[in-house]
């Protein structure tokens, strides 16, 4: 349906209205993704940590 | 102070991992809706035609670059003056946030400048001065990375940020005080909002997106730097024994 | 007084030497943050100095009904621009942005010449704050309560 066409024409200024929004989008989620990661990598490296002082101190008993 | 309940780091991480997964569903809903509304349901402004749809991105994006900085000076604040044991970690978490939420002001109002006022940049008050924000924001993260001493960068940090605060009454009233190419205010403001309620809601309602958004992204990253501050600790006892 | 308490007065009170500080500088530079000059402020400006004809600087106000006018060769345009006190006409060649027509608000950046013409090099589009759907301004102009915002 022509709808469709002219949705996507914005009219048109497509070239401004979609990477605006695009942008938007891959930035917010980068930086979701970029936290996320981070986070799970700190109690990754945190749970290795306490893993290996439990041992050694139970190894020094 | 309610503050000081949340002064217990374990306590926080776990109200913090229980919140988030809630404020990350609610944001990504609102984000879907707000999308949906800005794309589909605002009809085209009498003026501006399409390209207004960009609003509904770009000004929600430079609240939250406001919004993060005044986090951020506050925090550092609470740290500098009350000593809170969390108040550094909040302000150095929510530095990323604000930066990546000036840089899609400024991307997206360019976006928006380029159709129409017919220039991708100027150097008028408004722009200028969220440029400087970014630039702060940078400016800050660089200060934390760039000091050993956990302690010593923080208290370097909530200096500059302090410091930086000037910028943001510049930045709201930089319209008003000065001739400037950028429009005056469209929703803050004496008289008002000078937006249709057709659009209006739709703005409001990807604010509201944004500031979840901002919650969860928040309180991942503060149980982060709870981590890493661990880590380090446990490493340098490592170290001395 | 408690060490809380000292941190805090210091701290407000660098804060606040540093409000005033700022506040000066900006006052000092005004004249560079100033993105444009109004017709009735370049008015004033050339009458404490005369400005000569090779300074660049801009000008703001809204496109006068009814001044705008194409030149015989086709390309250049010339029209007034007004702040409802004074009127400065303005003569332009090149692209003129999407948003331009009578009662638009414009900034144009270019020089002033000897016959008070503002010769322009480039034109700016500048456009107020209200949004509204296309219908519902049709509607207030029928009605009659258009209040004179920019088209």
């Amino acid at each position: 349906m022509e709808g469709m066409g002219q949705f996507f024409a914005m009219g048109g200024y497509a070239g401004y209205v979609w990477p605006a929004f695009a942008i938007v989008l891959v930035v917010m989620a980068a930086l979701w993704f970029i936290s996320d990661r981070g986070w799970r990598k700190s109690e990754q490296t945190l749970a290795a940590l306490r893993k290996n002082r439990r041992q050694r101190e139970s190894d020094a008993e | 102070m309610s503050l000081h309940y949340f002064a217990n780091p374990t306590r926080f991480t776990r109200l913090a991992g229980r919140i988030q997964p809630w404020a990350g569903g609610l944001a990504a809903l609102l984000l879907a809706v707000g999308f949906y509304l800005a794309l589909i349901v605002v009809p085209a402004d009498y003026q501006q035609g399409d390209t207004v749809r960009i609003m509904f991105v770009h000004v929600p994006s430079a609240w939250m670059a406001m919004f993060c900085y005044i986090f951020l000076a506050v925090a550092s604040a609470v740290a500098l003056i009350w000593k809170h044991p969390l108040a550094d970690l909040a302000a150095k978490a929510s530095a990323p946030i604000g930066a990546g939420f000036t840089f899609l002001a400024l991307v997206t109002g360019s976006l928006w400048g380029k159709p129409m006022w017919g220039a991708w940049w100027v150097w008028d008050a408004r722009l200028t001065s969220v440029l400087i924000l970014f630039f702060l924001y940078l400016g800050y993260m660089a200060l934390w990375q760039s000091i050993e001493d956990g302690q010593k960068a923080a208290k370097a940090a909530a200096v500059l940020a302090l410091v930086g605060a000037i910028n943001v009454p510049i930045i709201k009233f930089s319209v008003d005080w000065w001739n400037t190419l950028h429009q005056p205010a469209s929703v803050l403001r004496m008289d008002g909002p000078a937006i249709h309620p057709s659009m209006l809601w739709p703005l409001l309602i990807m604010a509201l997106a944004f500031k979840v958004y901002f919650v969860a992204l928040l309180l991942a990253r503060m149980r982060m730097e709870l981590n890493l501050r661990r880590i380090r600790a446990l490493r340098l006892a490592e170290r001395s024994s | 007084m408690t060490r809380k308490q000292r941190r805090l007065y210091i701290v407000g009170g660098f804060m606040l030497i540093f409000a005033a500080a700022a506040a000066l500088v900006l006052m000092a530079f005004e004249e560079n943050i100033v993105f444009f000059y109004s017709p009735s402020e370049l008015a004033r400006k050339s009458a404490e100095q005369p400005i000569p004809p090779d300074r660049r600087l801009r000008i703001g106000g809204l496109v006068e009904e009814g001044s705008v006018q194409r030149d015989a060769d086709g390309v250049t345009i010339t029209f007034r621009v007004t702040d409802k006190v004074d009127v400065l006409p303005v003569r332009f060649r090149g692209l003129l942005p999407d948003l331009f027509r009578e009662g638009q608000g414009i900034v144009a950046e270019g020089s002033l010449a000897t016959n008070g013409t503002f010769v322009a090099t480039e034109v700016l589009a500048k456009h107020d704050e209200t949004y509204m759907p296309k219908e519902v301004a049709e509607a207030l102009k029928k009605a009659g309560q258009w209040q004179g915002k920019e088209e």
